[in-house]
């Protein structure tokens, strides 16, 4: 932490001076290593504090005793939040005390990542009880006192800073930080995530209509209001690819876990192209900073799907490790080439290779039941029935998004028998079946299936039946969360899209006047892994239960 | 080296040791084909000792000889790409074959190591058919001056409960002999089901001698916890769905599939039991639940 500062300080000139007139944090920092030199001259050299020093010391001390307690008491109040930055910039601003004392850098580390750890904490401020906040204080002055004796005969102040920083981390309790688009409800969250988006210069997207109250945590967002709307044009903080990306997912153009991996990749591909390294940055550091407003005017348009968020991983991971050596251009062939393979790898290679393992799977005669739009899904039913497999397909679709439509259409192109029901009469059409093809969004590490709304209820009745449910999945859309119920975080599309007009009327025209109306359009649900039979990934068949093994297995790998 | 001699050598293994687990016999042939094998490259003595072990499947088509076959492959060739030398590479894969057998020959004392502790004094099991595996746990069982009774399924077509009879009484145990239909009747009689089984397949699920499917739904119905013990090398990477999806050459017997015309005239010999229906395997590499199945197969063969 110390050391950013210096790294954010020569960066653009916009960014800077809004950091130094953010929350006192930011400020406290840059201020610290600066005037301390002066006193750590004086140590390193022997000379004694002279009285005022000393007198310093000790007021600044007190302060920050104070301080604490005001933070104790104040941690279960809500309101307080605010006051926080003001509290730790009070000591901030009484310039006298705060440089001069060689505490300073450990306490500055220390209160600047305990108020970053408790911001969120108050958000889930049940889990945070007086005993924990006493560990805290007392893992801080542990902390002081540890530093103290580190600086007797250490020159390298910036070394001392590490330090503390160990111990707090060791003792305090691991605070879990929520994510911010389950946490719709909760003010304080919104305001961090304005400031944010203020910072990065991102409209901030305004939610619409009545929200549902089991789901008032979540997101919804008007199709009709496009963040693109609120951009200035020409954009200078967003690259213009990711701008059409942007407007292309919230109007759904590109849909489809496949589909929007892919789309981000190529915009990303045409950023780096068009990235010029700034004079006296590094690409691996700067490039990465770059992306991040990038992701964050995604995430607004429409909420990152886990396949989106493993690309990107990946895509960070291999920018910082581009060496420092590296001429720009060569960089860049690098990281267009890592990007090609990748979507060639995890998802074109791997489509093969499911292809090849689930044709075993199909048998002549056999019934095949799909629901909605998967393209893995779609692509090995072609493949079987270019090898020749006799087998007839039957569509199950949904409103709003009728996507089985668009799978029926490309299944009949080939030649392949289909039948086209609706969910509603799944249970009809079941006994006929022989066996359930399914895609995936996700698959969580306890093993549920994240996949499209619908698809837990078509494998809940498949398993009434005894049918055979198989999902198909790349390895890629593993991701490290655990969900056990489709509440906890979802997303929740436009709720006009559930507006119909049969014969001319349409009946839910008005909905927003009717005050106890309230419509809900999900997008996902999650299936637990007892009604999955088989999953079939890139790296063979495994049973449900068995993703974490897969998760362990890549991590090693990689 | 000819497919003659191959199985002739295999036949002697078998009836040299009728204790012996099949797959053992099978895995023995294959280290001597090795051995003996004139082969000048490393693929080449792949595809020969894939070739050797498809002979072998032909002679006894249980799951065991496939799958000790192939883990017996992956066991030597984990090291064959470090030397230069074809005949240095040999002796290492033939010493690696050697330590693989000798491992192998342990694992059911381990077993039964694992198991016999799970068998309560006083306590009445269920078996079904013949499995030596089973056998051995109930022996340790009783050198551990346990008291228990066991009742046997006749398993027809054979009538291999009736063997397995047999050698229960001249362990001592007080056994019983029911017929394949009496299953549903004794469970409520029983403490505990344990079975051996053919193959361990990648669901957890396991490949035994028909009837145990039956046996595992109606000790699920009555709450019996349904152990099944089986060695290591009988883990195989296979994934039925349902009883049909099971491949043919495993069902039916090899002379059976040789000479009929119409399979589906004869009756199967084995049945597909799900993980759901399963508690505990007990196997060489410890206890595990169903689900960790997967993971040990991962471990194996990736």
């Amino acid at each position: 932490m110390s050391a950013e500062p210096s790294v954010a300080s020569s960066s653009t000139p916009a960014t800077q001076h809004k950091k130094t007139t953010r929350g006192g944090t930011r400020h406290f920092t840059e201020g610290g290593p600066v005037k301390k030199d002066g006193i750590q001259q004086a140590k390193t050299e022997g000379k004694e504090l002279t009285k005022e020093e000393k007198q310093r010391l000790r007021k600044e001390k007190k302060q920050q005793k104070k301080s604490k307690e005001k933070k104790d008491e104040k941690a279960s109040q809500e309101s307080e939040k605010e006051k926080k930055p003001v509290s730790s910039a009070s000591p901030a601003s009484q310039p006298p005390t705060q440089p001069i004392t060689p505490k300073a850098p450990s306490a500055v580390p220390t209160l600047v990542p305990v108020p970053a750890s408790e911001t969120p904490a108050p958000a889930d401020k049940p889990a945070k009880s007086k005993a924990e906040m006493k560990a805290e204080r007392r893992a801080r002055q542990e902390a002081e006192r540890a530093s103290k004796q580190g600086k007797k005969g250490e020159v390298g102040q910036q070394a001392a800073p590490g330090k503390p920083k160990a111990p707090p981390s060791e003792l305090q309790p691991v605070v879990k930080r929520l994510p911010e688009h389950v946490q719709v409800d909760n003010p304080e969250v919104l305001k961090k995530l304005a400031k944010k988006l203020e910072r990065q210069q991102i409209p901030l997207r305004s939610d619409y209509g009545y929200k549902v109250s089991l789901f008032s945590h979540l997101h919804q967002y008007s199709r009709k209001a496009p963040l693109t709307q609120q951009l200035s044009i020409p954009s200078t903080v967003i690259h213009p690819a990711i701008v059409r990306l942007g407007l292309q997912y919230s109007q759904g153009i590109v849909a489809g876990s496949n589909a929007r991996s892919v789309a981000l990749l190529h915009a990303f591909k045409q950023v780096i192209r068009d990235y010029t390294t700034p004079p006296n940055e590094e690409l691996s550091r700067d490039l990465v900073n770059k992306l991040k407003p990038y992701i964050s005017f995604l995430n607004q348009c429409r909420p990152l799907s886990a396949s989106m968020g493993n690309a990107i991983k990946y895509i960070k991971k291999e920018i910082s490790n581009i060496p420092s050596q590296c001429k720009e251009e060569e960089a860049k062939s690098k990281l267009l080439n890592c990007i090609d393979r990748y979507i060639d790898e995890k998802i074109n290679l791997a489509a093969k290779a499911i292809a090849k393992s689930s044709i075993e799977k199909i048998s002549d005669g056999d019934v095949i039941l799909v629901y909605g739009c998967s393209s893995l899904v779609n692509h090995i039913l072609c493949e079987a029935f270019e090898k020749n497999r006799k087998f007839r397909v039957i569509v199950v679709d949904s409103r709003p998004r009728l996507e089985g439509r668009e799978a029926l259409r490309r299944l009949v192109q080939r030649g392949i028998s289909c039948t086209y029901v609706l969910i509603s009469a799944v249970s009809y059409i079941l006994p006929e079946v022989s066996k359930v093809f399914l895609g995936a969004h996700a698959l969580l590490a306890n093993g549920y299936v994240m996949s499209r709304v619908g698809t837990s209820q078509i494998a809940l009745v498949a398993k009434a039946f005894n049918v055979p449910v198989l999902v198909c999945c790349e390895t890629y859309k593993f991701c490290e969360r655990v969900q056990t119920d489709s509440f906890v975080s979802n997303e929740l599309d436009d709720p006009d899209d559930l507006i119909v007009t049969r014969k001319g009327k349409t009946q839910l025209e008005h909905w927003q006047e009717v005050p106890s109306l309230g419509l809900l359009n999900l997008v996902y649900d999650v299936t637990p892994p007892d009604f999955v039979d088989l999953v079939i990934t890139d790296l063979g068949m495994i049973p449900c239960t068995s993703v974490p093994v897969v998760l362990r297995v890549k991590n090693v790998d990689q | 080296i000819k497919k003659d001699h191959l199985v002739e050598y295999f036949r002697a293994q078998m009836m040299k040791d009728p204790d012996m687990a099949s797959a053992v016999a099978a895995i023995r042939t294959l280290l001597e084909f090795l051995k003996r094998d004139k082969g000048e490259t490393i693929l080449g003595l792949r595809e020969s000792l894939t070739w050797a072990t498809d002979c072998l499947t032909g002679v006894d088509s249980s799951v065991a000889v496939s799958s000790g076959g192939e883990l017996f492959l992956r066991f030597i060739s984990l090291t064959s790409l470090e030397h230069q030398d074809l005949s240095r590479c040999k002796k290492v894969m033939e010493e690696r074959g050697e330590l693989f057998l000798e491992k192998i020959s342990m694992s059911r004392t381990k077993v039964a190591k694992l198991c016999h502790t799970f068998i309560k004094d006083g306590a009445k099991i269920l078996t079904h058919s013949y499995s030596r595996v089973v056998l051995r746990v109930m022996e340790k069982a009783a050198a551990e001056k346990k008291r228990f009774s066991v009742y046997v399924t006749e398993s027809q077509p054979d009538s291999a409960g009736r063997q397995m009879a047999e050698a229960l009484r001249k362990l001592n145990v007080p056994v019983t002999v029911v017929l394949d239909a009496a299953v549903g009747y004794v469970l409520e009689k029983v403490d505990l089901v344990i079975v051996g089984a053919e193959g361990v397949v990648e669901s957890g699920g396991i490949i035994n001698k028909i009837g145990t499917y039956q046996m595992a739904l109606c000790s699920k119905a009555h709450n019996k916890p349904f152990y099944v013990v089986a060695e290591s090398f009988k883990f195989v990477r296979l994934y039925p769905l349902n009883q049909q999806d099971v491949p043919d050459k495993f069902k039916y017997k090899a002379d059976t599939l040789k000479t009929v015309q119409n399979l589906s005239e004869e009756h199967p010999m084995i049945d597909y039991t799900p993980p759901s229906l399963i508690t505990l395997l007990f196997t060489d590499l410890g206890v595990l639940t169903p689900s960790a199945v997967s993971d040990e197969l991962i471990k194996l063969y990736l």
